[in-house]
């Protein structure tokens, strides 16, 4: 065990899969990644990795896919404004078939500038074909690391794992490091045949789709994320097999018999936990669920999950001006047509405004309230009416 | 010799692009990498399931090719450190004119500042000709796009060409040069030298018959008159004398701008219904003045 910083939990991670390549640029909280990563290539504990300090995210990104589509194994990290100036380019990795992994520091979006944490920046990713994975730990995010790189040269699709900043990404907890020589058992080295650019077998990527053939590309897109759903469950319990560490698509905790479940996502699966062993406690049948792949959606695991419950609050920090939350609206589409349980968002934690226990107690009332035929459907947590 | 650029593709008839590439591959040869920003060149030579590239060529967006091929070379150090190879082979970056002086200038400033083994082509056609001609920081005074027309209050373009050769060589690198296709043995030397001292740019001024409505046959006629005439200097900066541009070819005494306009429909309103001779005087003034400039410095490097 080693007490260490939530990113650089995530850079030993990234380490332990040995990269040949790392572009990448400062942004907080994920800076620490950059700043370790070039550390280790700098004392030679990566000595076969370049380090590409490059000018901007969006160069970041652009380099990642030079040098994957080269066939080298590549990450980066960002976060908030820097995934919003590489958005363009996500959808290209993606689109090119790239496995790139990017470790994604959970940050408000400007404006007002402001550098705490939500989940509206990877959220805003959302539908540009990356695999999505949130970490609630530093453990977990250095786990989600390794499998990222194995899962995503799997299925050809780039995957982001993402940390909440602050709360995890400057937050030091005791992580077990797995061995290199566990690792590497584990994470063979990538050797791809669908991309490379070499002059000894010319071959041109990147060419103009026109629109008899763009529509297939896309829907082999969408073919490998259901192939990444298998692939997802294989490589998590490959890793509990070697690791001893279980890690699932949903994490249920205390959901059995449970009238109120709690959805969220990320460091504040913790803290609804608490709440929930508490009121357990006092007789009261609630639950938590935590997502921790949200691309490929985890249907068949909510879905399941949810069925016996009476209501089911998503609590998320993200929002959809003009709908409401993200999470809200993916799971409410996959239960159309299905008889479901009464759904509630609840908005909270933006741009780092704290989601307390009582906050969390409050959510479970309003739960039950609901069930009394008095509820809005998307309920703001902790807003302060004053400075409106 | 191999042809490494297909005929076949989509370009226009008279496209001075394709012809800057050709030559660039010619001087290349096989061993070569290459990126290409998004534009005419990229659409026209890779429709899918085609492609005219006898290399291996990747696109990724407008204003990264630089950055990608910054990736390229990352890769390809990595590569050699684990001893799958030993030397790396070419890498060459190429944007049109919108995808190096405007878009893509950032990404092409960071590459060449971190010193990355790229040669940086741009293919200059003067204006953002793949989504219709709309003027760009490379399109000259007096030149009429979509998004400079001339009028009652217009000249056409109003602002001088931004000196991306010299952008360039501010950033203190190897090797920067300025080519031509209509004078194809000086265009491929300086590149074999940009290739041999990464990081390196060259630019390659190309006309464009759709875009300059000009006649399809006149493409290397009418590059030639830019140099000629002086409108385009060809020279080329190295390490040698840092910042200076040594002139490769003088321009021709007595070959005046006018020459090289009157061909060009862009500059149509120049010369009818009637004939804007402050505008030309003033074009005339402005190459002078840097041809003044241009061998001022070469005597005082000599």
């Amino acid at each position: 065990m080693e007490i260490v910083k939530g990113n650089e939990a995530a850079a030993i991670g990234a380490k332990l899969a040995k990269p040949d390549v790392v572009a990448a640029y400062p942004i907080t909280p994920s800076t620490d990644f950059p700043e370790k990563m070039s550390e280790y290539v700098a004392n030679g504990e990566l000595p076969t990795t370049e380090f590409v300090p490059v000018e901007s995210e969006h160069s970041a990104m652009s380099a990642c896919i030079g040098a994957a589509a080269t066939g080298a194994r590549v990450c980066t990290a960002t976060s908030s404004q820097g995934l919003e100036l590489m958005h363009e380019i996500l959808f290209i990795a993606s689109g090119m078939r790239l496995p790139i992994v990017l470790y994604n520091a959970n940050r408000a979006l400007s404006a007002p500038i402001n550098i705490w944490n939500d989940q509206q920046d990877s959220i805003a990713a959302r539908d540009a074909g990356w695999i999505q994975m949130y970490a609630e730990n530093n453990q977990e995010v250095l786990d989600l690391m390794i499998m990222a790189f194995k899962i995503a040269e799997d299925v050809l699709l780039p995957a982001m794992v993402c940390l909440d900043a602050f709360y995890s990404t400057h937050t030091f907890e005791p992580v077990d490091i797995p061995s290199q020589a566990e690792v590497d058992s584990f994470l063979p080295p990538y050797k791809p045949e669908h991309v490379a650019l070499d002059p000894k077998k010319p071959m041109t990527q990147g060419s103009f789709g026109v629109p008899e053939v763009y529509q297939e590309l896309r829907y082999m897109q969408q073919r490998a994320m259901e192939k990444a759903s298998v692939v997802i469950d294989d490589v998590f319990s490959q890793f509990k097999e070697k690791f001893g560490r279980e890690y699932n698509k949903i994490e249920k905790f205390m959901t059995e018999d449970a009238e109120i479940l709690l959805l969220t996502m990320g460091s504040l699966s913790g803290t609804v936990k608490e709440v929930v062993e508490e009121m357990r406690k006092e007789g009261k049948k609630v639950g938590a669920i935590k997502i921790t792949v949200f691309r490929p959606f985890p249907e068949k695991e909510i879905v399941n999950a949810i069925q016996n419950a009476s209501v089911v609050g998503i609590i998320e920090k993200n929002i959809s001006p003009g709908y409401g939350g993200a999470v809200f609206a993916d799971l409410s589409g996959v239960l159309a047509n299905k008889n479901h349980p009464l759904l509630l968002d609840f908005i909270c934690g933006l741009g780092g405004r704290d989601v307390t226990l009582d906050d969390v107690k409050e959510i479970i009332k309003t739960c039950d309230d609901a069930l009394e035929g008095d509820y809005e459907r998307v309920n703001w947590i902790g807003v302060k009416e004053e400075l409106l | 010799m191999k042809e490494l650029f297909a005929p076949g593709h989509r370009a226009c008839a008279g496209c001075g692009a394709t012809i800057a590439v050709r030559q660039v591959l010619d001087a290349a040869g096989e061993n070569v990498i290459c990126t290409n920003a998004t534009g005419c060149l990229e659409v026209t030579t890779t429709p899918y399931p085609h492609t005219a590239w006898g290399v291996p060529w990747i696109h990724v967006a407008f204003e990264n090719s630089a950055a990608v091929a910054s990736g390229i070379d990352a890769a390809y150090n990595s590569f050699i450190k684990k001893g799958l190879l030993k030397e790396k082979p070419y890498i060459i970056a190429f944007g049109g004119d919108g995808g190096t002086f405007d878009i893509g200038l950032q990404a092409l400033s960071g590459m060449l500042e971190r010193g990355h083994n790229v040669l940086y082509v741009c293919y200059d056609n003067e204006a953002y000709m793949n989504t219709g001609i709309q003027r760009c920081s490379s399109t000259p005074i007096g030149a009429a796009t979509t998004t400079s027309p001339p009028g009652k209050f217009s000249i056409g373009e109003s602002r001088r060409k931004k000196p991306i050769a010299m952008i360039a060589a501010a950033h203190d690198i190897p090797y920067v040069a300025t080519a031509c296709i209509a004078f194809p043995a000086d265009l491929k030397k300086k590149v074999k030298k940009a290739l041999e001292n990464t990081p390196s740019f060259l630019h390659i001024f190309a006309p464009c018959p759709t875009g300059w409505r000009t006649l399809s046959e006149k493409t290397v006629e009418i590059a030639r008159l830019a140099v000629e005439t002086g409108v385009f200097p060809l020279y080329e900066i190295t390490s040698d004398a840092p910042l200076i541009p040594k002139i490769t070819k003088k321009r021709k005494e007595g070959k005046m701008v006018e020459e090289y306009l009157q061909l060009q429909g862009r500059f149509r309103h120049l010369f009818k219904p009637k004939k804007r001779d402050d505008v030309i005087q003033k074009i005339q003034k402005e190459v002078d003045e840097k041809w003044k400039w241009l061998e001022g410095l070469n005597e005082m490097a000599r």
